[in-house]
């Protein structure tokens, strides 16, 4: 080899190692910070981790929304069709949250069962539906098990 | 009632534009195949026509608007008669056909400024641009005809009235957030017809840097504000009091603008040097690639975003196909082009040109991960392996620790020289100053916090690093015995909109780290005549009235702050419902300082006449859209710089003619 062929090959492995270094790190991180979607139904089913971030979303259930009256404390359930699970969420919930309406819940799946939301989010319009929860909606439905005549899709 | 034809006349333009910019894509192509100056000479008054019937289209779409022409899908779905005129005008980019209308307007008009202001360009060049330009808006038109019509009728039971606008676009800040966005986006689309016309022709010379980097300056200023205006417009309007949630549309934003960032620094040592010139060209197909990707994920709707609107799968797949065709053909040529260029100009480790290749390696190490956090929940899907989404905390895990580093950079890059810069010869106070503002970042937590922060220091010490190291650059060069203003006032344009754009990302910087450690969010349940204390202020909720505005009714609160029993602010936020959608809406009331918001929204209403208040301090929270000012104002005067001005550089003239006669 030449020197300058040398020099060329040393340039390209030293990339190839910080590169990969590089991309090794960037994914290291992103594992670490990826929230995985459940839809109520696999929650209902156990298969989400205790007390792990997760995302949940469904459609809000008709008349299962209340208020604690000394805090921001809101109780709600959430649905796919399938199963319903109950959420708590403390703060101000945004404006287009509806009974019926398609969410998503940002929090941990407790122990006793409950899902403690730090995170919801509704969207800016309201015949938009998160993709999460259409698919999760679909997915129920495909199985047979929902009973969503009422939904708002 | 508008007349009867006014839709069918807007889709006669809109039709007609597009076979402007077929001609106006093919009849240059052949003029440069042919080497016909006449087909050549084409180029510019077709370009004329299709921006002529494209502004046509775009403003009779408005006059539909505004003369409530509800026959019209789209202006029924977005608008309706009790709208205030100035929103029905902007309710026109307020849904996804009208978007696209303003994208195709803003590349008619950027063919058409760059038609009419680049008389240095060869005529043949001239020729190559236009024909890019026009194949883009070939693309576009035909999505937007084929897929998205604006003009399409509901025929033949016309609604009495509209559905709306959407109350959140009801706003001032979405007035001119899409169009300022666009401007940017779009903008890209001439450093990209530059490149391929330079990688078309084989003439990559350093001129075509030259004669691209006022657009692209120009397109990454836009840019810049269009970002700052979305991030100032969900600050105030969406209620939550965040200014940045690196929401997938946010990114679709930061991309290209990260991407054009590292591009107006390469094109500077193209320019300059005539070096890194593939690496450039690389960069300005990436750049508008990302400009078409975020149009992409923004109009398709793929991703679950804050900003998404009800959207079309459909469609999605057509702006896909755009992507592939554009993307894929720009890189084909590359690869086939490329490989004929060579530069053989050294330069050594501590030079300008090393710094601003580190920078070129930051910002692509920035926009990678961003983009790899941005695509990862579409990839995970496609690969059937579950739904998910990536949080704030891999963004700044991966892109605060690259910023630090640029700013490092800035500080340092900006008072090398090129060639060769030994370290001996940089000033002493510059390390100096590196190390006074380390103490300061170390000691700020202290003064300004309760207790040490690591990232509070580092943000603090590379924001006043970068502020100290432009200061002691500018100390240098405008040593004149005339005095330093004289010194100051002959730097030219270029470094004038350099030293602004690097103070205005030390303003963000600081803005940043300020109000991301140190600002209070405190939801509150307040029930009038009720006081509760939110860190050093009492806030009162003295009562709620109800009112009557436009299209609107509204539960007013009436809140009072208080800072050691001296009233400081009176604070009136809104919860609006508007008549026609049913929406309801969220009106932030914000007492705005150049150190601190008061921000005070409401959130729903309790028993008993409580209601959940939302009350945040944000310190310094505007000097992150004052460094975006900056920033796009040290770019504007940047492209003013006297040498783009010259109409006919004769030696360059001289060089082409003769290049253009072999």
């Amino acid at each position: 080899m030449t020197p300058k062929r040398k020099q060329r090959l040393f340039i390209i492995v030293f990339g190839l190692l910080c590169g990969s270094g590089a991309l090794g790190l960037v994914l290291y991180g992103l594992s670490e910070n990826i929230n995985f979607f459940y839809a109520p139904m696999e929650i209902a089913d156990g298969k989400v981790p205790y007390n792990t971030y997760v995302r949940a979303g469904g459609l809000v259930v008709q008349g299962s929304v209340e208020r604690a009256d000394d805090s921001l404390q809101v109780r709600f359930k959430i649905t796919d069709g399938a199963a319903e699970i109950p959420v708590v969420y403390d703060g101000i919930l945004p404006d287009l949250f509806q009974e019926g309406q398609g969410i998503v819940a940002e929090g941990k799946w407790l122990e006793n069962n409950l899902f403690n939301a730090s995170t919801i989010i509704a969207k800016h319009d309201e015949t938009y539906m998160p993709p999460e929860v259409a698919d999760a909606l679909k997915r129920a439905h495909k199985e047979g098990k929902a009973n969503l005549e009422s939904a708002r899709y | 009632m508008s007349a009867l034809y006014f839709p069918e006349l807007g889709q006669y333009a809109l039709t007609l534009a597009l076979m402007f910019a077929f001609l106006q894509a093919v009849v240059p192509t052949i003029g440069v195949f042919r080497r016909d100056d006449v087909l050549q000479w084409y180029a510019k008054p077709l370009c004329v026509g299709q921006a002529l019937a494209t502004i046509a289209g775009f403003l009779i779409l408005a006059i539909c608007f505004v003369l409530d022409d509800f026959s019209v899908a789209y202006v029924a779905n977005h608008s309706n008669s009790l709208l205030p005129w100035y929103y029905k005008v902007s309710a026109v980019w307020g849904g996804h056909e009208g978007s696209l209308l303003l994208w195709i307007l803003m590349l008619t008009l950027w063919s058409l400024a760059v038609a009419f202001n680049a008389k240095s360009l060869p005529q043949d060049m001239l020729a190559r641009v236009l024909a890019v330009m026009g194949m883009i808006g070939v693309g576009f038109f035909l999505f937007m005809l084929l897929t998205s019509n604006p003009f399409e009728r509901v025929l033949p039971t016309i609604p009495k009235d509209g559905v709306d606008l959407n109350p959140l676009l009801q706003d001032f800040g979405l007035i001119i957030h899409p169009p300022m966005l666009y401007m940017g986006y779009v903008g890209f689309s001439v450093a990209f017809a530059f490149a391929i016309a330079a990688l078309w022709s084989g003439r990559l010379d350093a001129a075509w840097a030259k004669w691209s980097r006022p657009w692209t300056n120009m397109a990454w200023a836009c840019l810049t504000l269009g970002i700052a205006l979305g991030s100032w417009w969900a600050y105030y309007e969406l209620g939550w009091g965040g200014w940045w949630f690196w929401d997938p549309v946010e990114n679709a934003s930061l991309l290209p603008w990260l991407m054009g960032t590292a591009l107006i620094h390469s094109l500077a040592v193209t320019e300059k040097r005539g070096i890194f010139k593939s690496w450039t060209l690389l960069l300005a197909i990436f750049a508008f690639s990302l400009s078409l990707l975020g149009t992409f994920l923004v109009r398709s709707g793929v991703l679950t975003s804050v900003h998404a609107f009800a959207t079309d799968p459909e469609r999605g797949v057509f702006i896909l196909l755009l992507l592939g065709v554009f993307v894929g053909g720009a890189l084909l040529l590359y690869a086939l082009r490329v490989p004929e260029v060579s530069g053989q100009i050294s330069f050594s480790g501590s030079s300008r040109e090393s710094f601003l290749l580190l920078n070129n390696l930051l910002l692509v190490a920035a926009t990678s991960t961003v983009l790899l956090g941005t695509l990862a929940p579409l990839l995970v899907d496609a690969m059937g392996a579950g739904k998910i989404s990536v949080g704030p905390p891999y963004f700044n895990l991966m892109f605060v620790p690259l910023a630090i580093g640029l700013m490092l950079l800035m500080g340092i890059g900006a008072a090398a020289r090129w060639k060769n810069t030994p370290w001996s010869s940089f000033n002493k106070k510059l390390w100096w100053t590196l190390l006074v503002t380390a103490v300061l970042g170390l000691v700020f937590p202290f003064l300004y916090g309760d207790g040490f922060n690591i990232w509070v220091s580092l943000g603090i010490w590379v924001s006043a690093w970068v502020f100290a190291a432009t200061g002691v650059d500018v100390w240098d060069k405008t040593n004149r015995s005339s005095g330093r203003w004289q010194g100051w006032v002959s730097t030219s344009r270029s470094y004038k909109g350099m030293v602004l754009a690097h103070l205005g990302v030390a303003m963000t910087a600081l803005g940043v780290t300020v109000v991301a450690n140190y600002a209070v969010e405190k939801d509150i349940r307040l029930s009038p005549g009720q006081s509760v204390k939110v860190a050093e202020y009492r806030v009162d909720l003295v009562e709620v009235t109800a009112m009557r505005g436009a299209n609107f009714v509204a539960d007013q609160g009436h809140i009072r702050m208080y800072r050691d029993d001296h009233l400081v602010a009176t604070l009136n936020p809104q919860k609006r419902k508007y008549l026609v959608q049913r929406n309801v809406m969220t009106e932030a009331d914000i007492d705005v300082g150049l150190f601190k918001d008061l921000y005070v929204s409401l959130g729903e209403p309790l028993e008993n006449g409580a209601w959940a208040v939302r009350v945040h301090i944000k310190p310094m929270v505007r000097w992150l859209w004052l460094g975006a000012i900056f920033m796009a104002w040290g770019g504007g005067l940047a492209l003013m710089d006297a040498r783009y001005r010259a109409r006919k550089p004769k030696l360059l003239q001289a060089g082409l003619v003769t290049q253009v006669a072999q």
